[in-house]
């Protein structure tokens, strides 16, 4: 089993691993450094509850392989909040009940950000269309619409 | 009380901070070090068949290998209602996916390699997936036993059949009541078996440590009865056996009772000293846990010309799955409640639970009410429309109220149903038929009401305990368990509104812990709010009166004049003032400090039903069937493409009889989320072919609803009738909120088509073949 030395930087923190060449993204982050932040949910790329940002893309850390990640800039759920003060996604999770179990929330959370990071003011089709790879079975959805929704009229995510 | 501070306030969930954070711990979060193993299941392959022979000889040689576990470990039977199965299978497997053994490894792959290394021999047998077949006399026998499985007395297991469960309602005289009637609909209902979808797969992690101690951490609703079924089954001393249940990623039934964790304690006992990790996979999530069961349902109901119900006959075939431990009381849930919410003179109603060779039916949100309600909603919106009455009226005039005589004989607990549908169709504009949206739409409302008492044994208890620190914040502790459904949160305004202190000051002690938490049955049948609400009321009132003693013998007062507001404990009388800060830990000096009086504060308190009574086996007649009902409505506005099927649901429109809302917009949350648990469960089921393999264990092709499917607008109402024994006359909500959804599109798509689609799950293409012809 032939492991590889990488370098990648995880919430801004530079992090030096070697991974085995099948480890995933998802494997790494929850087995290796911890951030357990990042669910598992099916493992297949179909439930989205392990997205994270690649290169300010959501990505379900599921199917990329670690040694892709070398070199290349990663955010967790971990990292949406600066110093201590929620994300403006974050706050209007928690003030419009957008979180029941909480197992898909960061992952919701991940790609409400990269949507907003590329139109700070979707409209509900365009939030749809991004979550669309965001399974949840608890909320019927409408909150974390709405949340999104508030965020970006405050002016997108903070 | 005058006016309430903190019982009856939207204060933001309790929870919310730690999971948008992504600091909440969920049971696969828990990190073991390097000492932990990995368990995979090995899976019977087929449908039924008899164990020959397991040979673990090729595993045991993979280096990494540290055990594997059969049946003959595990021998004693498990099971909640009736110990029907055994944590392996021992001589028989009686679904694709029944596990046979388990491998523990040095790492989950070497686990998985090792699993496929097990060879068994099986010889096959003939297999049975429909109730109603196996219901026949010469149908293959899946327990040939049963009649040696230890059962709880309300259960009545028929010896020789694949009946597990056989419930009878006998209410007046059905035969004399038919040609009374001036209307009367047959129908046959058809559901398939669904499965629960929380994100959050099963996992569980168990640690046998030398000295015997046993530790389990696992997602679970059921700590405590996980704790009492596997120290049961595996001969562990209860207070030897500790359950640890950190958050749950969504359980929706699918994590009560037990199902995969006891293969990971009994993993665990053949590799002493390491905990064992034993996690499913979607796929086995699918199959290998639990599910819904299929239903097949015969009803037939009439009424008179004034629209009255005169009589109902009803027999309903779960199709209980490989064991039906847990199954056995849905079924029974769905006879002592087999009318839907109605006044029913007349009613003869059956309701099995029957063997099947399928995916083991348990616990779902609604308890077999989803089920039932499929089929009665349907044919009482035909009854209305025989009798040429508008289906709303035809459900104010029959449907259940307060002190009315229901179905076992019991008198119905305090609910106002006719209100609930009142704000339905105001909510819906049900007078209302607004044209389709183009020529090849059509459009059309429906409506569909429900009731679900919780389902359980007579005297499930629950307790609690509150504590004060120096600062006088407050740490509850509970061994309920907060699925997302909010109970942390509605439970801690319990206990600050009945301590009198600010809800920032209240913290649940969590994880749930059976060695630290105290008992409680667990998390399901919608009762936490309800029971652990009163429990925890009592445990605060407990601590409450404690402090007030100690400040009135200080002030020399009456502690009756006392009272504690917005956490100091203040006198009507003197107007003196004693802030809760220290007191609650260190007391207060006798004058002159000549010594001290108080000390720490604890509080307990307990809540336990004592007033339901047994039910005669002959004619489900009885005192209290239940401890009460929670009733509600829901209508939907919903246009069908014809050209292609697709339905779009415009606006679902609930409400329901909650008694309190304790937390009013926690109460949306579970009536909005529901409505689309309803609606995606309309179009679910698992598929099997004709071998009982699974074809969508996956959640591509079984499909859940996504953000995209979800109805243009979702509306809810609170209606607050309140119950005799709740907190501040709350009752639970959570599983109500998806029972009726299913019919309500149902009846619908009938006014929108002038179809009717009496089995499930829909589809595009149903519909469109019923519009079009094959």
């Amino acid at each position: 089993m032939s492991v590889h030395p990488i370098a990648v930087t995880i919430n801004g923190k530079a992090e030096y691993l070697e991974v085995p060449a099948h480890m995933t993204l998802l494997q790494m982050l929850r087995d290796r450094l911890a951030l357990t932040g990042t669910k598992n949910g099916c493992e297949a790329g179909e439930c989205g509850a392990c997205t994270v940002l690649l290169d300010g893309q959501p990505v379900n850390s599921c199917l990329v392989l670690a040694v892709e990640v070398d070199g290349r800039q990663v955010v967790t759920v971990e990292g949406l909040a600066q110093d201590g003060t929620l994300s403006g996604l974050q706050q209007a999770f928690i003030e419009h009940n957008a979180v029941q179990c909480g197992f898909c929330t960061p992952g919701m959370l991940i790609s409400s950000q990269a949507l907003l990071a590329r139109n700070p003011s979707p409209d509900e089709d365009a939030i749809k269309e991004a979550l669309l790879g965001n399974l949840c079975r608890c909320t019927g959805y409408g909150r974390i619409i709405q949340a999104i929704q508030d965020v970006a009229r405050g002016g997108g995510a903070s | 009380m005058s006016g309430l501070s903190t019982v009856g306030k939207s204060v933001l969930r309790i929870d919310a901070h730690d999971k948008v954070t992504g600091a909440a711990v969920y049971a696969d979060d828990l990190q073991f070090g390097p000492g932990l193993y990995y368990g995979r299941l090995v899976r019977s392959p087929h449908a039924h068949a008899l164990i020959i022979k397991v040979d673990a000889s090729r595993a045991l040689a993979l280096p990494g290998v540290k055990a594997v576990v059969t049946g003959r470990d595990t021998p004693t039977r498990i099971g909640l209602y009736l110990k029907d199965r055994t944590i392996f299978a021992l001589d028989r497997a009686r679904m694709v996916g029944d596990p046979v053994a388990g491998v523990v490894a040095t790492s989950e792959e070497i686990a998985e390699e090792a699993a496929r290394l097990v060879e068994v021999k099986y010889e096959e047998l003939p297999a049975v997936f429909d109730p109603v077949v196996a219901i026949q006399p010469d149908a293959p026998l899946i327990h040939p036993d049963l009649g040696e499985y230890e059962v709880v007395p309300f259960i009545f297991p028929q010896p020789g059949t694949n009946i597990s469960e056989h419930f009878k309602l006998r209410r007046g005289d059905v035969e004399a009541a038919w040609p009374r009637c001036a209307a009367i609909i047959e129908g046959t209902f058809r559901l398939p078996p669904i499965q629960h979808v929380p994100i959050e797969p099963h996992v569980a992690v168990a640690l046998w440590e030398l000295s015997g101690q046993v530790s389990l951490w696992t997602c679970s609703q059921s700590p405590f009865a996980q704790r009492d079924l596997i120290a049961q089954s595996l001969g562990i001393p209860h207070g030897n056996l500790r359950v640890i249940a950190p958050y749950v990623g969504g359980g929706f039934g699918g994590k009560a009772g037990v199902s995969m964790e006891a293969a990971a304690v009994a993993m665990a006992r053949a590799v002493k000293g390491h905990p064992v990790k034993l996690r499913m996979t979607r796929e086995e999530e699918f199959i290998c846990t639990t599910a819904r069961q299929s239903l097949v349902a015969n009803i037939m109901i009439g009424c008179d010309d004034q629209a009255n119900l005169l009589a109902m006959e009803v027999a309903y075939y779960f199709g209980g799955g490989s064991s039906n431990e847990y199954g056995v009381n849905i079924a029974r849930a769905a006879g002592y409640s087999c009318t839907g919410p109605y006044l029913v003179p007349n009613v003869k109603g059956d309701s099995y639970c029957v063997y099947t060779n399928t995916p083991i039916g348990s616990a779902m949100r609604g308890f077999g009410m989803p089920e039932i309600h499929w089929g009665i909603e349907q044919i009482m919106d035909q009854l209305a429309e025989k009798v040429a009455m508008d289906p709303a009226e035809f459900r104010r005039r029959n449907c259940v109220k307060t002190g009315r005589t229901i179905l076992t004989g019991m008198e119905m607990p305090a609910i106002d149903l006719v209100a609930c549908i009142d704000k339905v169709t105001q909510a819906i504009q049900w007078e209302k038929r607004p044209p389709a949206s183009a020529p090849h739409k059509k459009r059309g409302k429906g409506l569909a009401i429900m009731w679900k008492a919780p389902a359980m044994p007579p005297n499930p208890g629950s307790s609690a305990m509150v504590r004060f620190n120096e600062d006088a914040t407050v740490n509850v502790e509970i061994g309920a368990q907060d699925l997302g459904q909010g109970a942390f949160t509605v439970l801690a305004q319990i206990a600050a509104e009945t301590l009198g202190v600010p809800y920032e000051w209240v913290r649940i002690s969590v994880p749930v812990d059976t060695k630290y938490s105290p008992y409680e049955w667990q998390t399901v049948a919608s009762r936490i709010t309800w029971s652990v609400g009163n429990a925890v009321r009592a445990a605060a009132g407990d601590a409450r009166q404690k402090i007030l003693a100690v400040v009135a013998e200080h002030w020399h007062e009456d502690p009756a004049d006392l009272d504690i507001r917005d956490g100091a404990v203040v006198s009507f009388k003197s107007e003196r003032e004693q802030p809760l800060q220290n007191m609650v830990v260190y007391g207060l000096p006798n004058d002159d400090f000549e010594g001290w009086k108080g000390g720490p504060v604890v509080g307990s308190g307990k809540f336990m039903p004592t007033y339901v009574t047994n039910l005669d086996f002959e004619t489900g007649q009885g005192t209290r069937a239940v401890v009460h009902y929670t009733v509600g409505a829901q209508a939907v506005d919903l246009e069908v493409d014809t050209e292609t099927g697709q339905v779009e649901v415009l606006k679902i429109a609930s409400a329901y009889d909650v008694g309190k809302a304790i937390n009013p917009d926690l109460v949306l949350t579970q009536i909005e989320g529901g409505a689309v648990h309803g609606l995606s469960s309309a179009y679910e089921a698992i598929r099997l072919d004709a071998q009982g393999r699974p074809l969508n264990a996956n959640l591509v092709d079984y499909r859940i609803a996504t953000i995209a499917d979800i109805p243009r607008e979702i509306h809810g109402d609170i209606v607050e009738t309140p119950l005799e024994d709740g907190p501040w006359g709350a009752r639970g909500v959570g599983e109500h909120v998806m029972v009726q959804t299913a019919p309500a599109i149902a009846n619908a798509l009938y006014d929108a088509l002038g179809v009717r689609f009496s089995e499930l799950p829909l589809s595009a293409e149903k519909i469109f073949m019923a519009l079009h012809g094959s």
